[in-house]
């Protein structure tokens, strides 16, 4: 790629990278998930049967970031059409290329049903699954090979920049991103625009701008699928933020498990600076920016604001005191403006389209999308990008699919191990900012974890109190200690050991945590626990004064039992316990020895009766 | 200077100092473990609890870490303080059940009890003086903290105290007694650092005084180190 110097010549390539496409284009995810469900593989088989045909001039291949639609990884999509096949396998390939490309027939088998209709359905973009999200942002995923800046280029990439660089003031672009109203959409929600500002008017010469890239919520992607996916995305909003704000310098906190993000994030960097949309005199303008990723080092709280500047300075990632914020004293004490990926991700979009366009998205104060991943008991698993203010309804209904196996719904978990479980009653909330706060969890950076009748909610809030004890860095006493007594008095009632007043103790242990812990994850730490205790109550109560497991899920509460009239006395539980725990003779209704059993479940797997029975 | 309210009355400070400071100047008490006018300002212990109100916002934060801004307003003995601290201090007890300053710093506070399970360790509260001490004040970086959460710890690391000088800085700072220094013979010994140093006799009374390590230490570090004869004899012959 030649080195572009002004906004005609920016205009004019994409130009010519769109007159160059070939007739077809083949994509496949390469995503996380469906990386993980073999895609590399099918992408070997699909490059080998393009040149097997001789077919190299008139398709084009592509890999490209993460789709959402993980559920049906891996995902091929041809184009023309938008013909979508899902799980696709390399024994599926040949056909692939025989009837779809060279004889314009679909393939009933591989394109997607409708569990609930029986639909099917051959265009990606009529799924329900995308048809009901609004992806301004995760979009151009699809069309794009993070490795090839031609492909972001050709989709109208860094004229956003261009746009910020050659026709507003940086006083102009704050404006529009105020106006906009975007808020921090790593959990906090604090408006970007004003944020912006406040480092803009700091006094000091020298300031920088920050990605946050820390994601660490069990479950959460949604950053990673923009890292890996669309790299210059991010470095575009960073870029416009740097020119806005008077920053010359960038960094990408990026945490250390994301190779993937890693490596297309160098890959990009380098081949904007190659185009001159990086470094000195950026399209020909005086604006100069540099951007550095720094790497984590597989620490939680590095998120959190003053311990990722920590890290960046090169000192442990842990929280210090910030009665000063570090909008004004940052890195190096010097003004930093920190916002998360899909914060810095919204900016291209808004600057493109106008605050206008983008206020029409959302709801009173929570305007454009949100992403979230969509994980647990839920049909369609993936990512979504959806308006805020939808209902917790729709997104697991509607986009999910609902709950699988005709199980009925629990709770959904939102924000992360700093979120809440929210119960059936609250379905209908809106999902946003203030709506979840209100209700004792938070949107957080959009982690939602649905959860069946299968779940124990004492059991939940211990996963998260596990994980957060041991994110905890230690340095103060209250997140430190008060997680890892949490835990143990969670870890005590349910192993069947609760006391009476284990449910005030925790909740004065989360008054306190809430309230004299150093960062904000001690401070958000009790959610969990707060959250469950507030609406499933009764859950608790029945673990500390019965002993028992409503959701049969804690195994000192449980234990198996032989329906001795649905047994058929075959055996097959018996030989797969490892315990030996499974007595009797055959011909006879087998019993379980519970002194034997260790409660693994394998016994009721194995039984093709329905005959092994959980108890509590 | 900085004009400032503590329990209704106004006192003059300077700028950079903290609540704490601030207090502890005039004979305001405010409990605290991991504060010491020596060192940085660390907010681990969060026992210094008060409360404070900017702009008719009133928040609970450690004194220690605040720095004082004119016109705010501190409350240090309100309901809500006293609950924090004392629940904070039950923790701490948990921490170190068999340190006599923290028993009886926990009587004070009327924390008489912990509803916890006692720590079996080495009563650590992991206050981080030590590790301030050694690194401000004697300039050794002989100890750090590793891990994290409750596994945090302080250490050498990679195992030995290269660093360490066995100066005891570290000992008389310790607040609940867990790091123990022993000098026997010609040598002394800190266990907790996995550290034994040869040590010096004075050459007058004959008594081990000063690590070798030590001497080296100075000599290198002083701008105008001292003669060498200097350290030939003990503090109390020299």
């Amino acid at each position: 790629m030649q080195r572009l110097t002004s906004v005609q010549e920016l205009e004019k390539t994409s130009k010519t990278i769109l007159e160059q496409r070939k007739k077809f284009c083949l994509t496949v995810c390469l995503g996380t998930g469906c990386h993980a469900n073999a895609g590399g593989a099918v992408y070997e088989a699909l490059k080998k049967e393009i040149i097997l045909h001789g077919l190299t001039e008139e398709i084009e291949l592509k890999a490209t970031g993460c789709r959402g639609f993980c559920e049906q990884g891996p995902i091929v999509v041809i184009y023309p059409g938008e013909i979508c096949y899902c799980r696709v396998k390399v024994k599926d390939i040949a056909d692939i290329i025989k009837k779809t490309v060279l004889e314009n027939t679909i393939i009933e088998e591989l394109i997607y049903q409708d569990p609930v209709t029986g639909e099917k359905i051959s265009r990606e973009s009529e799924i329900p699954f995308y048809k009901n999200q609004s992806r301004i942002i995760l979009g151009k995923n699809r069309l794009i090979n993070p490795q090839d800046i031609r492909d972001y280029l050709a989709q109208g990439g860094y004229r956003s920049l261009a746009k910020a660089l050659t026709g507003m003031a940086p006083e102009q672009v704050i404006a529009v991103i105020k106006k906009a109203n975007l808020r921090g959409r790593g959990g906090g929600g604090f408006p970007a625009g004003i944020k912006w500002e406040t480092t803009r008017r700091a006094s000091a010469k020298k300031k920088y701008v920050v990605v946050n890239a820390d994601e660490g919520d069990p479950g959460a992607y949604m950053d990673r699928s923009l890292l890996e996916g669309n790299p210059h995305l991010i470095i575009e909003g960073l870029s416009i933020g740097a020119y806005a704000i008077g920053a010359d310098e960038g960094f990408i906190y990026l945490r250390q498990e994301y190779p993937l993000a890693l490596e297309n994030l160098s890959v990009a960097i380098k081949q904007a600076e190659e185009c001159g949309l990086l470094g000195k005199n950026i399209l020909g303008t005086s604006f100069n920016f540099r951007v550095t990723i720094k790497r984590g080092a597989g620490a939680f709280v590095s998120g959190e604001s003053s311990a990722l500047m920590s890290a960046i300075e090169g000192k442990v990632g842990e929280p210090r005191p910030k009665h000063i914020n570090t909008a004004l004293s940052g890195i190096n004490s010097k003004p930093s403006n920190l916002n998360n990926v899909e914060t810095w991700a919204n900016v291209p979009v808004i600057i493109e389209k106008g605050a206008d366009w983008y206020t029409d998205i959302g709801n009173a104060n929570n305007k454009g999308t949100k992403i979230f991943s969509l994980v647990g008991k839920v049909n369609n698993t993936g990512l979504i990008e959806v308006p805020m203010g939808i209902t917790i309804r729709k997104i697991i209904f509607d986009l999910g699919g609902g709950i699988p196996a005709g199980k009925k719904f629990k709770a959904v978990q939102t924000g992360g191990p700093s979120g809440g479980c929210l119960p059936v009653d609250y379905l209908d909330t809106p999902v946003d900012f203030d709506h979840l706060k209100e209700l004792g969890s938070m949107m957080g950076s959009g982690g939602m974890i649905v959860m069946d009748e299968d779940n124990c909610m004492v059991d939940v809030a211990k996963y998260f109190m596990l994980f957060l004890k041991e994110e905890s860095c230690g340095k103060c006493v209250s997140c430190r200690e008060g997680t890892e007594r949490m835990y143990e008095i969670l870890e005590a009632i349910t192993q069947g050991q609760g006391r009476d007043e284990d449910i005030s103790l925790l909740e004065e242990l989360a008054w306190v945590m809430e309230n004299t812990s150093l960062c904000a994850l001690g401070r958000t730490a009790s959610n969990p626990v707060l959250s469950t205790l507030k609406y499933f109550r009764d859950e608790y109560e029945a673990h500390i004064r019965e002993k028992r497991c409503p959701a049969k899920v804690c195994k000192a509460l449980i234990q198996y039992s032989i329906d001795a009239e649905k047994c058929n006395s075959c055996g097959r539980c018996q030989k797969m316990c490892l315990e030996e725990a499974i007595v009797g003779e055959k011909g006879f209704p087998l019993r379980i020895d519970v002194q034997k059993c260790t409660r693994c479940g394998v016994c009721r797997e194995a039984c093709r009766f329905e005959a092994i029975t959980i108890i509590s | 200077m900085i004009t400032l309210w503590i329990d209704n009355k106004q006192y003059k400070a300077a700028e950079g100092q903290s609540i704490l400071q601030v207090a502890l100047d005039n004979g305001i008490d405010i409990p605290h473990l991991c504060y010491h006018e020596k060192l940085s300002s660390y907010g681990g212990c969060r026992l210094c609890q008060v409360e404070v109100t900017k702009d008719n916002r009133t928040i609970l934060t450690t004194s220690c870490t605040y720095p004082v801004i004119d016109g705010i307003i501190v409350q240090t003995e309100t309901p809500r303080v006293i609950k924090a601290r004392r629940f904070i201090m039950e923790l701490l007890l948990s921490l170190a059940p068999q340190a006599p300053k923290i028993k009886a710093l926990a009587k004070e506070m009327g924390a008489i009890g912990t509803r916890f399970t006692p720590n079996t360790g080495d009563n650590c509260i992991k206050c981080g003086l030590c590790v301030r001490a050694c690194e401000e004040l004697v300039g050794a970086h002989a100890i750090t903290f590793t891990h994290r959460g409750a596994q945090r710890i302080v250490e050498p690391p990679f195992e030995e105290a290269k660093n360490c000088i066995g100066c005891g800085t570290c000992v008389q700072i310790c607040p609940t007694g867990c790091i123990n220094i022993e000098d026997r013979g010609m040598e002394r010994k800190i266990d907790k650092w996995k550290k034994t140093l040869k040590m010096k006799a004075c050459k007058r009374c004959g008594r081990p005084f000063i690590s070798f390590a030590e001497i080296t230490f100075i000599m290198n570090k002083a701008k105008n180190p001292p003669s060498e004869n200097w350290f030939e004899y003990c503090s109390d012959c020299r």
